[in-house]
């Protein structure tokens, strides 16, 4: 258990002198706390797993330090940084039995048989492994095999920290959903800190209390997953986050009001003048906007067709060349294709080239 | 559906069946027929039954006593290049580069002796181990050692054994570092991270899943070894005396040496037939291994 720091940290595969903008991992900051349960979330190829790896060791970091409670521990082998790491895919070692797999991490370590026998039932216990404790692992499925992958992260007490790269990959959807809640139940028994590694937004956010979102090689936000919604730092969190993704349109803003093709929209907050030269866009989460009939306050547009998705409707409109999602109220029927937007002014963010503008309340 | 009975289709098996009686049938029958007469030359042949496969079994007559004294001989060789190739060659391969240039060097200089054509390496050995004019035995004789494998009974089966090793391992080697590259990284990073020695890297990892891979490598370096013939007979002519006699020398002596094709047949068969159980062991050993990999993925 430890507070992990990262100063300055930044890697390239291509070695320290390549270019910038090359980097798999632009340099970044960060403060984690101990105990807490972190994820990692971003499209393929965004450095997460990158990130990941330097944490563990796997990959040496071409600029900065890592700090597990305020110790360097940058120079140092896998082995050394006592962390716990789960792979995406299951790793077994198959002439063991399921007991013995878990055992493992201890007894390389020289842990004494009666505390590993205790550690290994515990972790079995909470894994629902016991039943399967004394059978060769290499019969099990592979949802079983990563639960074992799992134990054996799990098994080691005094872990700075335990990392997962995508470990829910291979299950099934039906016992992913099973196997995440029982890694949050398992964060709350444990009281391990614990990374996540993953591109999937429902699995980084049911999962972890701070959702660290990377996108091509930089942290674009970290923080609460309630935050991440209601208040996207960037562009890109807010399509990246939500499903639908938050609508961004480019938009004239000064004082309370945003203007899209010559509608004004009003704003909670005033943004005073901003730079003319920079891009400046509004996002609004289609949850926050709503067809109704069309009328001279409604910012008028054309809808292209309705998703229905169960509980939520939602509709694709296009104003001018910029196009929306937006709710469909319960029991509003579309008289033809023309309809009004009304916006939730408290949901309506302004971003001057992809960052969030703060505005004065 | 009404099928359409096209009997043409007989002519299209015809070849291969024409083929296979040839190659196969005929002259297996021609063998079981040989096993069942004694001949005295000028095509004359009278009819014996079981009686050669009765001698064979039987160390007391001539025939029992050679072939079974070549069958012990032969299952002896095999288990001694098994013991030594198979524990080598994962050496051999743990060893060798994981990537770079040496890599193909490595493997190059590994496949040269399995290129090379058997009785070129008994000549070669043949050559190398001679104490007047060989290196290797030149060298041992001037360094005091008494070396010469045509009088000596263990220098013989040394040249001998040491030649297959020379000339084997390299196979055991590069099916072994097949096994080992299939292996992926997350293994051994994992293994880093539980702390496991070189040792338990090996045995929990390495040694496991190169399973499949020695199987096949025992099989095929077993039934090479157990129908061994050029190498010892280019070597030592299955002497001195006949203590590197093996199976297929014997055989050899029997048949074209002494003429003897009733006994030679009933050998041969004999011969055959171990061969086949042999394999068919393996085959559901390794059917088996399969089936228990696939029975595991299907439950995935």
């Amino acid at each position: 258990m430890a507070r992990i720091d990262l100063v300055d940290l930044a890697h390239s595969y291509g070695g320290n002198d390549a270019a910038p903008e090359s980097f798999a991992l632009k340099p970044i900051s960060m403060i984690w706390r101990q105990g807490g349960a972190y994820a990692l979330l971003g499209p393929s190829g965004c450095g997460k797993t990158t990130l990941l790896n330097l944490i563990s060791g796997i990959v040496t970091p071409s600029r900065g330090k890592i700090l597990f409670d305020g110790a360097d521990i940058t120079p140092l082998s896998t082995q050394k940084r006592n962390i716990a790491q789960v792979f995406q895919f299951p790793v077994i070692y198959d002439t063991m039995t399921v007991g013995q797999n878990l055992a493992f991490p201890l007894k390389n370590r020289g842990v004494p048989k009666a505390n590993i026998d205790a550690r290994v039932k515990e972790i079995a216990d909470l894994l629902d492994l016991t039943p399967y404790l004394k059978r060769k692992a290499t019969r099990l499925t592979a949802d079983a095999k990563q639960k074992i992958s799992l134990g054996r992260g799990l098994v080691r007490s005094d872990v700075a920290a335990v990392l997962f790269d995508e470990p829910l990959t291979v299950i099934d959807p039906e016992l992913k959903w099973q196997l995440r809640s029982k890694l949050k139940a398992l964060h709350r028994e444990l009281d391990l800190t614990m990374i996540y590694v993953t591109h999937d937004q429902t699995e980084a956010l049911t999962f972890a209390d701070t959702v660290v979102v990377m996108h091509d090689g930089r942290v674009v936000q970290s923080s609460t997953p309630a935050e991440l919604f209601d208040k996207p730092a960037h562009t890109f969190v807010g399509y990246f986050i939500g499903s639908p993704g938050m609508n961004i349109v480019p938009a004239e803003v000064s004082g309370r009001e945003a203007r899209i093709d010559g509608h004004v929209i009003g704003l909670h907050r005033n943004y005073g003048v901003l730079p003319s030269s920079a891009r400046i866009e509004i996002g609004v989460r289609p949850e926050f906007v709503d067809v109704a009939a069309p009328a001279s306050g409604l910012l008028s547009a054309t809808i292209e067709r309705i998703d229905d998705l169960g509980r939520i409707r939602f509709a694709r409109v296009r104003v001018g060349d910029a196009k929306f999602n937006a709710r469909v109220p319960p029991g509003f029927s579309i008289p033809d294709n023309t309809a009004g937007l009304v916006f939730d002014p408290g949901h309506v963010h302004v971003y001057a080239d992809s960052i969030l503008v703060e505005g004065i309340a | 559906m009404d099928k359409t009975v096209n009997q043409k289709a007989w002519f299209l098996v015809l070849p291969v069946f024409l083929v296979v009686a040839f190659s196969a049938i005929l002259p297996l029958m021609t063998v079981v027929n040989y096993s069942m007469q004694d001949t005295f030359g000028n095509n004359q042949f009278f009819w014996n039954g079981v009686g050669w496969f009765k001698e064979l079994l039987d160390p007391s007559t001539d025939l029992g006593g050679r072939f079974l004294a070549s069958l012990g001989r032969n299952l002896f060789f095999s288990a001694v290049i098994l013991a030594i190739e198979v524990p080598l060659g994962i050496v051999v391969a743990l060893s060798m580069p994981r990537e770079g240039w040496s890599v193909a060097a490595c493997l190059v200089i590994l496949a040269l002796p399995l290129l090379i054509p058997w009785n070129v390496v008994g000549t070669i050995w043949q050559i190398f181990g001679r104490p007047d004019i060989g290196l290797l035995g030149y060298t041992l004789n001037s360094l005091g050692i008494n070396y010469n494998y045509v009088s000596n009974d263990f220098d013989a089966w040394a040249t001998v054994i040491v030649m297959d090793v020379w000339h084997w391992t390299s196979l055991v080697a590069l099916l072994c570092y097949a096994g080992l590259k299939s292996i992926p990284d997350a293994y051994y990073q994992a293994a880093q991270i539980d702390g496991a020695s070189r040792w338990a890297v090996f045995t929990a990892i390495q040694l496991p899943k190169m399973n499949r891979v020695l199987l096949i490598a025992v099989l095929l370096r077993f039934m090479d070894s157990f129908m061994i013939y050029t190498e010892p007979f280019v070597v030592t002519g299955g002497g001195p005396g006949n203590s590197t006699t093996f199976v297929s020398i014997e055989l050899v002596k029997i048949a074209l040496g002494q003429f003897d094709l009733g006994k030679a047949a009933a050998l041969s068969l004999v011969y055959n037939l171990i061969i086949l159980i042999v394999c068919w062991i393996f085959y559901t050993v390794m059917t088996n291994a399969g089936a228990d990999r696939a029975a595991k993925q299907g439950a995935a």
